[in-house]
């Protein structure tokens, strides 16, 4: 039911999409809106891979260096 | 009349000149620009762990550990003659850790060699851009080196924008190469069951699917599934486990692993100054642990040049399968490890981050164009806690 709800809701934002011009990037564009890690979590994001299990699917390591730490 | 004749004949001399000097000026802009320094980023963070569940000695024992890291990231640009646009990308990491658990490699020592190390991590990236098509194509190369690792890394990656622009789908291919030195706990290294000299290859392979879409003027997503395999020598060699009969061994765990994160992200600009930053992944693997993360930033913008940023992440997870407590394995079960990484718990990580980027740069230093610093306090339900501090610093 929840899965269908969220599904459901998924395609209501993706059918609203509207066609934004270049030009009218200015808020799409600034650097807080990217759709990505920053620089700065660089760190945060390796120890949160080696004290958790779970890893991926964020750019952070999926693999490669130990963690022995 | 003569006169006019001569002033007209001077006013069309200069606007003609003038002409010629604005098409030289043009003509400048068409020519190949030389490889360039588009901007350089510095990022320093400290790190300090408490906790006691230390792996090293089978779930019991200081998990107290403190990191500090330094990154250089530069990028160069240059555009070639069809307008392709060429990012070149030279990273160089080197951190330095003190931990309290690895110490216990050697249960006797009380400051033994393995109580820290340093790890070095270069990557190289180049990325191909046709900002005329849309495509972009990267390769890139990493390696990790410490005392008792070492990792190869390679990836190639291909995007592609939609003809609006609105929306691009990425496709990328991570593989990573490892070797892990085989240093096992000291009292175990004479024992047969043991892996105790030489290295084993662990390898990773990591496929990732992303697309996002920009839905308005003010909110954007992004889809992300990726695939990743493991294969190899899954444990570490120093790790102890304790069985109910109070005998030690050293961890156990399968040679395969496939783990499948799915993750949507999303921002939304509300209003002129405040900007909601979501993230949410669902994370699944065949060693049973299943998680949840979600994460939410608000940046606020209280001048065009500084912002505030506060932020918080939730995670849980369930354990492993082949996770149990100290002197809780037995001798029946094929894979152990007292791993608390491998746990059932839940996680909270809150903190804030500020941004300055003043019109002047930073101190009056035009080049320092920003400022970034972040703090984050992480407790874990297995009574592990953390801050981490990091501060960025660009030059354009």
């Amino acid at each position: 039911m929840k899965k269908s709800v969220l599904i459901i809701a998924l395609c209501c934002v993706m059918a609203s999409c509207v066609q934004v011009k270049e030009y009218q990037k200015n808020k799409i564009n600034d650097a807080e809106m990217a759709l990505a890690n920053r620089k700065i979590e660089k760190t945060e994001l390796n120890f949160q891979s080696y004290r958790e299990g779970a890893s991926g699917a964020n750019a952070g390591k999926s693999g490669g260096g130990c963690g022995c730490n | 009349m003569k006169r006019i004749f001569i002033t007209g004949l001077a006013l069309l001399g200069l606007m003609k000149a003038y002409a010629q000097a604005e098409k030289e000026q043009d003509s400048t802009a068409y020519k190949n620009r030389k490889l360039k320094i588009e901007e350089i980023d510095l990022v320093s963070s400290y790190y300090r762990q408490n906790g006691n569940n230390a792996v090293v000695t089978g779930g019991i024992g200081s998990e107290k550990l403190t990191d500090i890291s330094n990154i250089i990231d530069l990028n160069l640009v240059k555009y070639g003659e069809n307008g392709i646009k060429h990012n070149y990308n030279i990273e160089v990491g080197v951190d330095h850790y003190t931990s309290a658990s690895s110490d216990r490699v050697d249960l006797q020592a009380n400051s033994s060699a393995s109580s820290s190390d340093t790890r070095f991590y270069p990557s190289l990236n180049y990325i191909r851009e046709n900002e005329q098509k849309g495509t972009t194509l990267g390769v890139g190369l990493s390696s990790s080196t410490e005392y008792d690792y070492q990792s190869f890394g390679g990836n190639i990656s291909y995007a592609k924008k939609t003809n609006d622009r609105n929306g691009e789908f990425t496709a990328r291919l991570n593989v990573f190469l490892d070797q892990v030195k085989m240093v096992a706990p000291i009292e175990l290294r004479n024992d047969p069951d043991t892996k105790a000299s030489g290295n084993s290859a662990r390898n990773t392979f990591a496929g990732s699917l992303s697309y996002s879409q920009v839905i308005n003027a003010d909110f954007q997503l992004l889809f992300q599934a990726d695939i990743v395999s493991q294969q190899g020598y899954l444990a570490l060699p120093f790790h102890r486990v304790y069985f109910t009969d109070g005998s030690v061994h050293q961890e156990k765990l399968p040679d395969s692993r496939l783990k499948i994160p799915l993750a949507i992200r999303g921002s939304y600009f509300l209003g002129d100054n405040i900007i909601i930053r979501g993230y949410y992944r669902f994370y699944s693997d065949d060693w049973g642990i299943t998680s949840h993360t979600a994460n939410i930033e608000i940046p606020i913008k209280l001048s065009p040049f500084f912002s505030v940023s506060p932020f918080y992440r939730y995670y849980n997870q369930t354990a492993a399968r082949y996770f149990d407590a100290f002197q809780s394995h037995n001798a029946l079960d094929e894979f152990y490890t007292s791993n608390y990484d491998l746990s059932k718990f839940n996680s909270n990580f809150i903190g804030m981050g500020i941004h300055i980027t003043p019109i002047n740069g930073i101190f009056g230093i035009k080049e320092l164009a920003m400022l970034e610093i972040r703090y984050g306090h992480y407790i874990r339900s297995t009574n592990l806690d953390s801050d981490i501090i990091s501060i960025n610093l660009k030059f354009k």
